[in-house]
């Protein structure tokens, strides 16, 4: 199907070599302004759920956490409650603690690769190289508890496969005193420097009206005002154990996106501590002998925002239907509403702050109206890059620094 | 030895290809450029285009939508190539084997445009990085 | 809304259901022809103000199901329309796109994998199936093999 011709477009650098491709995002504009958006998602269409219906119940973590690879502790967990919630299985407390420190780790290191990926897309590599090298560590410790830096396929219906072994609670305490250092040395820098000030704030805004049209959640939507957080509103695992605060911000740009991510990987932290040191003896599992017939809808605070499995058993050792819904699902589609009117050097940023897939905003490009890529992905992130260097200059802003001490 | 393999080995230029991931690998190759690992000390850069290309990174299990593009990219990038399929989906699918919609596994699209292709496989769910880095070693001394 | 409110104000749709179920504490089903769905979808998401979360199409031998999840996080419940599409051979139901925009891609989604119509859907086109995937074969319905 033709697209009209919006306006006259022009193209700036070279053709994206492949011209007929179809990127995931594709961008129509006017002048420099973005008027439309469309995109294609079945790239990554791997037929998951019709997947799930031929393995077995405790077979299934390990397909779902390789849905998206950052959220893959959330996955499973969410999906084995609503299995769980199906079997009427109540899981010992150690395994909930258990459950709870494996996935607020997921959500600090997640966290600090979105910080990251932001500072790339806007030319601050130092935030980029910082932020990832001091992921490293959480992710050397999930490695060490569970076996795989990611992929931890931590959870069975009644429990988890692997424990925190006592022994090895000093040194997660220890490791967790450096990151909250080392993240509060960058959450100081970003919220003091004038040009992320003057490059972030009032861009890519999400209105409440919108968020709640696209029923976002997550950072997308605390970000917007709606402090909403499935961790305290449908309490699972240990979370309504612990003492911690959901973090919200009214202004739903990119700067407020950036905050509520920052806060709550200190909160994360906090809750890791006290999971710890309150981690209760005992088994971390139950036997489940077979799950009767029935229906669960389980849920997970992933690191953006609700994930959502609902699973139908007959009885049988399969589910007969498994549904799943990431958080991005919803997520990214508000990308529409909060980027339409933006300056096209804004989008990867924009795009960013929804927290995709690293992929998915790779293929962000602006089209002419016979799907002609005009600005690929690389030509979007240099202007992206051009804009905070011209705002660095204009503002004769000292140059951001983040010391390693 | 041949002068063109030769000046593959001086550093190698990499483009990255999805075709299909959960983004794992993907964030492990990045991680690669990072400072725990830092492979721009060995030359390897990440480029934005397989024109610019020695080598290609590719993650994924080729679904029928991405194999369509994973066939251009490969006439694209110029020759000679190595390519490096990073992960289990994308030495044969993983876990997703029989997926209706999944046209990989991606070694068989890639021999499809040029029999000769030179393939090197590197499994893990993720590979770790430093099983990606001692891959393309692997590789560059065997040629 | 707190938990007692939520049950009291889903009474007032009584006569649009066959059935309510409730089977834990945060769970309920609101079961439904798919000729009410819509009303019922509205009521939920602009008279109760619930947040729309998604919908699961089912292929359940002699009937479809939609079920529409919503969450009232005040009180942590998922309140879930369960909409039986009894036509199996022209499975059709009134798109909610129109007053729910967060609906537009599921029920997109379900309309490739599932064949069911969405009557009134703004932008009823492929989402998740690649171009050339063949007209009429619907992945999750039971008939289509593993």
């Amino acid at each position: 199907m033709k697209k009209t011709l919006q306006k006259p477009v022009l193209a700036v650098g070279p053709f994206h070599p492949l011209q007929e491709e179809m990127e995931f995002f594709q961008l129509t504009v006017d002048g420099e302004t973005v008027t439309d958006i469309d995109v294609k998602i079945s790239y990554n269409h791997r037929g998951i759920e019709k997947l799930s219906e031929t393995l077995q119940f405790d077979q299934i973590p390990f397909l779902v956490s390789r849905i998206c690879g950052i959220c893959s502790a959330s996955h499973p967990l969410a999906y084995i409650q609503a299995v769980e919630e199906i079997a009427g299985v109540e899981v010992p407390e150690r395994a909930r603690y258990v459950r709870t420190i494996i996935n607020e780790l997921e959500r600090i290191h997640s966290h600090l690769l979105w910080v990251g990926l932001g500072g790339h897309f806007i030319g601050y590599d130092t935030v980029f190289m910082w932020a990832w090298k001091y992921r490293e560590p959480v992710l050397d410790l999930l490695e060490e508890i569970t076996g795989n830096r990611n992929n931890y396929g931590n959870v069975r219906v009644g429990g988890c496969r692997e424990d925190v072994p006592d022994e090895m609670v000093p040194k997660i305490l220890k490791e967790l005193d450096k990151i909250e250092k080392k993240t509060d040395m960058l959450t100081k820098a970003v919220l003091d420097d004038p040009v992320l000030h003057a490059r972030l704030k009032g861009v890519g805004v999400l209105s409440k009206n919108d968020a709640v049209r696209f029923a976002v959640t997550g950072p997308t939507a605390r970000g917007s005002g709606i402090a909403i957080d499935v961790r305290r509103d449908d309490p699972y695992a240990a979370y309504g154990d612990l003492n911690w605060n959901v973090i919200s911000q009214p202004e739903g740009d990119v700067f407020a996106k950036a905050v509520v991510r920052l806060l709550e990987t200190f909160e994360s932290i906090k809750m890791v501590r006290e999971a710890l040191q309150k981690l209760p003896k005992g088994p971390i599992a139950v036997e489940v002998k077979e799950i009767p017939p029935g229906e669960g809808c389980g849920r997970a605070e992933a690191p953006r925002g609700e994930t959502f499995h609902y699973v139908r058993s007959d009885g049988g050792n399969r589910p007969i239907r498994h549904k799943v819904r990431a958080p991005s699902y919803v997520n990214v589609p508000s990308f529409k509403a909060s980027c339409i009117g933006q300056h096209i050097a804004d989008v990867t940023l924009t795009l960013a702050a929804v927290d995709p897939c690293y992929s998915c905003t790779e293929r962000l490009a602006v089209v002419d109206g016979h799907h002609n890529v005009v600005h690929d992905y690389e030509a979007l992130l240099h202007m992206s890059r051009e804009k905070t260097a011209r705002i660095t200059k204009e503002l004769g802003a000292p140059e951001f620094k983040l010391e390693d001490a | 030895m041949s002068v063109k393999i030769w000046s593959l080995k001086k550093s190698v230029w990499v483009f990255h290809v999805n075709t299909g991931a959960c983004n794992n690998c993907d964030i492990e190759i990045v991680n690669m450029l990072t400072p725990k690992y830092d492979v721009e000390r060995f030359g390897i850069k990440l480029v934005g285009s397989p024109r610019h290309a020695d080598a290609l990174l590719v993650t994924g299990v080729g679904t029928e939508q991405a194999v369509i593009r994973l066939r251009e990219v490969y006439r694209q990038t110029s020759k000679p190539c190595a390519v490096f399929l990073i992960g289990a989906c994308a030495c044969g699918t993983g876990i997703f084997k029989g997926g209706y919609h999944v046209a990989g596994p991606v070694d068989e699209i890639i021999r499809e445009v040029d029999p000769e292709a030179i393939i090197a496989y590197v499994p893990g769910c993720p590979p770790k990085p430093e099983a990606m880095i001692s891959g393309v070693v692997k590789v560059l001394s065997a040629l | 809304m707190q938990q007692e409110e939520l049950k009291n104000r889903l009474s007032e749709i009584k006569d649009k259901l066959i059935d309510i179920e409730q089977t834990t504490d945060n769970r309920i089903f609101l079961l439904c022809e798919a000729a009410n769905a819509f009303s019922v979808a509205r009521f939920l998401f602009e008279d109760l103000s619930l947040r729309f979360v998604i919908i699961t199409g089912i292929d359940s031998d002699d009937c479809f199901e939609n079920l529409y999840h919503f969450s009232n996080d005040a009180s942590g419940c998922v309140v879930t329309i369960k909409a039986f599409i009894r036509d199996r051979e022209a499975p059709s139901i009134e798109s909610i796109t129109p007053i729910v925009a967060a609906a537009e891609w599921i029920e997109r989604e379900i309309h490739d994998i599932l064949g069911i119509d969405f009557k009134n859907h703004p932008n009823l086109k492929r989402l998740i199936l690649f171009d050339d995937w063949p007209e009429g074969v619907y992945p999750l319905r039971k008939d289509v093999q593993k």
